[in-house]
């Protein structure tokens, strides 16, 4: 039986098809302004990869914040919720999953049977987002990608004090004046995000073990800086960015089955 | 080099009817803020000249940039000047300078001369901070809130606006109220996500004054959050680089349902004026006056 599972994420859209518990394919397409065509081409590519027809679906959950602009999905789920499916099913050992991705970081809290018990999220405030990243290395002229390995060279960190995004765009630029090593910088970039999210996951108290997902995941160099910050080894699944998809792609899986 | 909409006018201002040489004292105030500047200088509580500049990458230069420009074509010179307060976000920084006083000290004293002893409560909105200040009759501060950490709210989230629509920073009030029918505020708080949420809006054919009259709204109700949370008494009036934004001004007035008393003065003074008044006050102590 195939399901597929939506997440309509602020930057990409991701698709995935599953089919009794193996992921037969997995797409990501950029969500543009329009979400909605997104959605549709997420899944047409996804259905493409897998060798599939609409028909062939059981059933299609959606989550991620434009979750409401899959139109063709029967059901959706929070994203909250779908992580913890997700990693539950890939890690059982995990009791706190953190999720960073463009505009949003989650921090969750679930038990051995992978419930739900407690989570914290910010999505009002880049500064605790991908989109942070994205921002400083627009004002350091560094691309995207570059950011994480460019920050493991780093010797030292300078101090930031902006919090605010806006405010640390011009910090930024006033360290490359003042002649810090650019490495330095990006270091103390991703040290200031991950004291936004560390602080969040401490708020709802941080048990082993712990896993790390979404886009930020890839990020080499906000990797090292969060287990400097929580004194802890992160789990991070092969492909992170699609573990609300997965999750997800499992709700539908126990819909389909009358669940 | 591509048109810089965020910046606005740097001027001076200098009185004709005061011959300072006549004056017993001569007091300067300098607001070294995180955006602009400003420096004051009083000829007995007299009101001599001003000057509100850009600040520049130094405290030290900026301070002294705004306090020539203010001089200037007056043949008043430093020297006469009998002492000097600084204050705001660089004010320890302030060479000539005898003492620093914080921003929120000088702000209400400053709003006490410039609108008159009823006011009670003032909104002052900078270029990276606001602060809801509480003061008494005299201009002593009795209570304040502030927000430094979050752009939403401040004179750098109009600035980044301004240049997204590419409208002139001076116009944004005005154009904010040509619309038909007031939109619903925009939902983000975060300025960055604010951004985002408006090139969706222009995406969906939104004209840009409905997009500045979306975030204008928001950007009030976000002050008036923070106002609500001090209490407003009245006499309310509001300070700083927003002041001159009729497009946030109206809204927070409307919000509140309180009129701002109206500026005599650039609104963006008060922190040095304020300096400058307790610069008197403090040669009028060495004297044995006070």
């Amino acid at each position: 039986m195939n399901v597929v599972g939506i997440d309509c994420g602020a930057k990409f859209v991701k698709a995935l098809i599953l089919k009794d518990d193996k992921v037969k394919a997995k797409i990501s397409v950029l969500s543009g302004f329009g979400q909605k065509a997104a959605a549709e081409e997420a899944l047409d590519k996804a259905l493409e990869e897998a060798g599939l027809k609409k028909e062939d679906v059981a059933h299609i959950t959606a989550t991620g914040a434009g979750k409401e602009e899959a139109k063709f999905a029967r059901s959706t789920i929070t994203e909250v919720r779908a992580d913890a499916k997700a990693v539950n099913f890939l890690f059982p050992s995990v009791r706190t999953i953190i999720d960073v991705g463009a505009e949003e970081g989650r921090a969750i809290k679930v038990n051995e049977a992978g419930k739900v018990v407690d989570f914290a999220i910010n999505e009002k405030c880049a500064a605790g987002a991908g989109t942070f990243i994205e921002t400083m290395a627009r004002a350091l002229e560094v691309k995207l990608e570059e950011m994480g390995p460019m920050s493991l060279k780093s010797q030292k960190s300078v101090p930031m004090n902006a919090q605010c995004a806006v405010f640390a765009e011009s910090e930024v630029v006033s360290l490359i004046h003042a002649k810090h090593a650019k490495e330095d910088i990006v270091r103390a970039v991703h040290d200031a995000i991950t004291d936004r999210i560390a602080s969040m996951t401490r708020r709802i108290g941080v048990e082993k073990d712990v896993a790390l997902v979404g886009g930020m995941a890839l990020n080499v160099g906000f990797v090292d800086s969060l287990k400097r910050d929580l004194m802890q080894e992160l789990i991070i699944p092969e492909d992170p960015e699609y573990s609300c998809a997965l999750g997800a792609a499992f709700a539908a899986q126990e819909k389909a089955k009358g669940g | 080099m591509e048109k810089e909409y965020w910046r606005w006018p740097e001027y001076r201002w200098s009185s004709s009817d005061i011959d300072w040489k006549r004056g017993d004292i001569i007091s300067a105030g300098v607001d070294v803020g995180s955006v602009s500047s400003q420096a004051v200088i009083l000829v007995d509580g007299e009101l001599f000249c001003y000057s509100n500049y850009r600040t520049g990458s130094g405290s030290p230069e900026s301070a002294q940039k705004v306090m020539d420009k203010a001089l200037e074509g007056t043949n008043l010179t430093q020297d006469k000047i009998h002492y000097t307060v600084g204050t705001g976000y660089g004010r320890v920084n302030v060479p000539f300078a005898k003492r620093a006083i914080t921003e929120i000290a000088c702000h209400a004293r400053g709003a006490n001369f410039m609108y008159g002893p009823t006011v009670r409560t003032i909104l002052d909105m900078g270029g990276q901070d606001c602060k809801a200040i509480r003061c008494d009759d005299k201009g002593k501060v009795t209570n304040f809130l502030m927000n430094d950490k979050c752009a939403a709210g401040t004179g750098r989230g109009m600035e980044v606006f301004s240049d997204l629509l590419s409208v002139p920073i001076e116009d944004m009030g005005r154009l904010s109220f040509e619309v038909d029918e007031e939109p619903e505020p925009v939902s983000s708080i975060c300025v960055i996500f604010a951004k985002s949420e408006a090139v969706g809006l222009l995406r969906k054919g939104w004209p840009k004054e409905k997009v500045l009259a979306a975030y204008s709204s928001a950007m009030a109700h976000r002050v008036v959050r923070l106002l609500e949370r001090i209490k407003v008494e009245k006499d309310f009036a509001i300070t700083g680089g927003i002041a001159k934004n009729e497009g946030v001004v109206k809204r927070i007035e409307a919000e509140l349902k309180i009129k701002a008393l109206e500026p005599q003065h650039d609104t963006q003074i008060a922190g040095a004026l304020g300096a400058a008044l307790f610069a008197k006050a403090l040669v009028e102590k060495e004297r044995g006056l006070g």
